[in-house]
């Protein structure tokens, strides 16, 4: 009994410490890291990000540099970690050096003076390193607000096995897609070809600007002005053509990312995901998988197949944050931490991601990289890196969340039959047109 | 009160009577506060940091405005006033004030018949079925309403199997049209067991000779429950109500956590307080949302106000 009242007290004490060590304030980051200091001496920069696997390359960092070393917390994926970004940025305090962000949201953080502009610290040195598109996600006008990670070129993924089942050929244009839709339905299939998610977000806006779509027109330099335009022809053509397979049940209507979504990845029920480069891993992460499957991955369907256009979802960048107490090291930390070919090897082979780093990405290495997953198919060479070199780049609203918030609402509405595909995307306008005016921006 | 001829009340008043004359400054009295001050104090200091300044920081951020575009300036009642006029927010009201006029009596019966029953009830059967009508309010909210998700899942839920198994269409739970009636099901599976217990205490503290005297006057079990129990346990009724009502006008985690596989029928604004954490968590108007939780705390207040002051006569509170 006593020895119990002794341990109940050693562990008050124990979790007194603790607290007293997390109110201490700005030395906080010293306490929080999850992984190993190796130089104590050396300037510590606290980094967010959740990339899988990047705690070995993190330590790769910090053995490989002895004046900057990297202390990581995992503040949660996505959402989770922009709320917490968000509500320090509020608070003035609680922000970590450098942020792991996605480069849709980038406008979004760089507008409430959250981002630090990386033209001073020598972003310009490591732009030769990446391609055309990837820099002009990260960057408004002159400004450069972050240095990119991993990308998303798009391709489509395919169930050889089903779509062998009923003769059908792997489509090459959305055409061919819709008609390989009508087949699988007239043969009584049990699934669909494919799933229009209407909270796709960043997915169904990437098919939007496939078909010539550019949704904002936004320079920091000018950060009182955008201009709007999602109702344009381009998103109107697409967005009539997935209405029409989903009025004519040729393809599913399901959530994005919900567990159901998941399920029928794996299970059969969509023939095709069209995917970005990271869905491979996103797949084979997935648990019910069926076993016989046959995966392939093809380049993602084309409007006019002798113009193709490359589409990019989604990818991750690393930003210094206004309040980075150490500009010039977290600067060196987002410039360095994925700029060695032994830690893109970590990242590409234990997480699956996509480089945006040209020396790794135009390596012979990456290119001839056999994937299990595909039944050893080369599937860089076959389709993301020519994906990757076409894409051309774009840019997202200061409010991207309220817009894909606001696409998902008329998307929805859409579906359910309250409204035609052309008076969705017109609802849209309206609405992002009056949420810019009541923030302060003049329409261009 | 002092009318009552029953043991209680007598000391109370005697006691007042004696404290009443004694002149305020005695040294006695004087000591008596002090010491009363500090064993009061850590609460107040508790209530007064994390209750008392957080509301007034929160009210002096509603008196701002901060656009994306052009920065923060004080607007003063001007966020209140686009609050009573802001679609968004209205809609929402509507929506909670909808939930509330079927969600408080759905609760409220299932509670009420579950208490009324297990109280004429007297086997080992009686309490196992209290523990397991009590149960789903054990779970946390998030659990209850993630579990629910699960259940009303076209892909994993039992639905598809048990209406397959009659031969009609599986309805799908999560579209705009039937999102109301799944989220009534979910709040009032959750909460009806908490309200079974608060209403069966109040059904067990009523003295059995009344309804021995009920017996003898030739009421049965009916007229029992209709015209004895149920006028004496009003008051743990609108106790009941309140809470009742607090919670749905508040309504929060049920929704968000449906919203994770229903985004299209569980809009961003769907109730006012995701409406307000909406504003601040994801499009970043901390002001804005500051006004929207004021201006929905006033309602609320004002509503269990207004109910309060017209069951005064059934709660006791007169």
């Amino acid at each position: 009994m006593k020895s119990k009242l002794l341990a109940v007290g050693g562990t008050v004490a124990v979790a007194a410490a603790a607290l007293t060590g997390c109110s201490a304030g700005e030395s906080t980051s010293a306490t929080e890291c999850t992984n190993k200091i190796v130089n104590a001496d050396a300037t510590q920069v606290s980094v967010w990000a959740w990339y899988p696997a990047f705690e070995d390359v993190v330590d790769l960092f910090n053995e490989s540099h002895d004046d900057v070393q990297i202390c990581w917390t995992n503040a949660g994926q996505g959402n989770d970690e922009y709320t917490k970004f968000s509500t320090a940025l509020e608070a003035g305090s609680g922000a970590p050096d450098v942020i792991m962000l996605e480069s849709e949201v980038l406008s979004s953080f760089s507008i409430r003076d959250g981002l630090v502009d990386l033209t001073e610290f020598g972003a310009d040195d490591v732009k030769g390193d990446y391609t055309e598109g990837a820099w002009k996600d990260v960057s408004s006008g002159d400004a450069v607000y972050a240095i990119p990670v991993d990308g998303g070129p798009m391709g489509m993924l395919y169930r050889q096995d089903i779509l062998d089942q009923y003769g059908i050929a792997a489509p090459t244009t959305w055409d061919e897609f819709a008609a390989a839709a009508q087949t699988l339905k007239d043969a009584g299939a049990p699934g669909v070809l494919a799933d229009f998610p209407t909270n796709g977000r960043a997915y169904n806006q990437a098919l939007f600007a496939q078909a010539g779509s550019v949704p904002f027109a936004y320079d920091n330099a000018n950060p009182t002005e955008i201009g709007i335009d999602v109702n344009d022809e381009g998103s109107k053509k697409v967005n009539a053509y997935w209405n029409d397979l989903v009025e004519k049940g040729l393809v599913a209507t399901d959530d994005a990312f919900t567990a159901d979504y998941n399920t029928k990845l794996v299970d059969g029920s969509y023939a095709i995901y069209v995917a970005a480069a990271w869905g491979p891993g996103y797949l084979s992460g997935l648990s019910d998988a069926d076993s016989d499957a046959v995966w392939r991955a093809a380049p993602v369907p084309q409007w006019d197949a002798a113009n193709p256009v490359q589409i990019n979802w989604g990818g991750s960048t690393f930003a210094v944050t206004s309040q980075a107490k150490d500009k010039e090291a977290a600067a060196v930390v987002a410039k360095e931490v994925f700029g060695t070919e032994e830690a893109w090897k970590i990242g590409i082979e234990k997480a699956a991601l996509f480089p945006l780093w040209k020396p790794i990405l135009e390596s012979d290495y990456f290119r001839d990289l056999e994937y299990p997953f595909f039944g050893g198919q080369q599937i860089n060479k076959d389709v993301f890196l020519e994906a990757a070199a076409g894409y051309t780049g774009f840019t997202f609203s200061p409010f991207q969340n309220y817009a894909y918030d606001q696409l998902t609402e008329q998307l929805y509405a859409m579906t359910q039959g309250e409204k035609s595909s052309d008076q969705a995307l017109d609802d849209l306008q309206a609405s992002l047109e009056t949420y810019a005016g009541e923030q302060g921006f003049t329409l261009e | 009160m002092t009318t009552q001829t029953t043991a209680g009340p007598e000391p109370v008043a005697t006691r007042r009577r004696t404290s009443a004359p004694r002149p305020r400054g005695s040294r006695l009295e004087q000591r008596r506060q002090r010491w009363g001050w500090l064993f009061v104090s850590p609460f107040l200091a508790v209530f007064a940091l994390f209750l008392v300044f957080p509301l007034f920081y929160a009210f002096g951020m509603s008196l701002f405005t901060s656009t994306l575009a052009t920065g923060t300036k004080f607007t003063g009642l001007g966020n209140y006033a686009k609050a009573f006029t802001d679609p968004l927010f209205m809609e929402g009201l509507l929506r909670v004030a909808a939930f509330a006029i079927v969600m408080i009596p759905a609760q409220l019966i299932v509670a009420l018949l579950a208490a009324l029953v297990l109280d004429s009830l007297t086997s080992w059967l009686s309490k196992l079925s209290r523990l397991l009508i009590f149960v789903p309010y054990a779970i946390p909210v998030v659990i209850g309403a993630l579990m629910w998700s699960f259940l009303y899942s076209p892909k994993f839920g039992p639905s598809a199997t048990l209406f397959t198994a009659v031969g009609l269409p599986t309805p799908d739970f999560l579209a705009s049209g039937t999102i109301f009636g799944s989220l009534v099901n979910i709040v009032t599976w959750q909460w009806s067991g908490y309200y079974m217990v608060v209403i069966y205490a109040a059904l067990r503290s009523i003295d059995p000779s009344i309804y021995e005297a009920a017996r003898i006057d030739g009421a049965n079990g009916l007229q029992t429950a209709l015209r004895i129990k149920l006028p004496m346990i009003s008051s743990s009724m609108v106790m009941v109500i309140t809470f009742a009502l607090i919670g749905t006008l508040q309504f929060f985690t049920e929704p968000v956590v449906l919203r994770n596989i229903a985004q299209g029928a569980i809009d961003a604004a769907y109730t006012p307080n995701m409406y307000a954490y909406s504003l601040a968590f994801s499009y970043s108007q901390f002001n804005y949302a500051s006004a929207i939780a004021f201006s929905l705390g006033a309602l609320v207040f004002a509503g269990s106000y207004l109910f309060l002051f017209l069951t005064r006569k059934q709660s006791g509170l007169k």
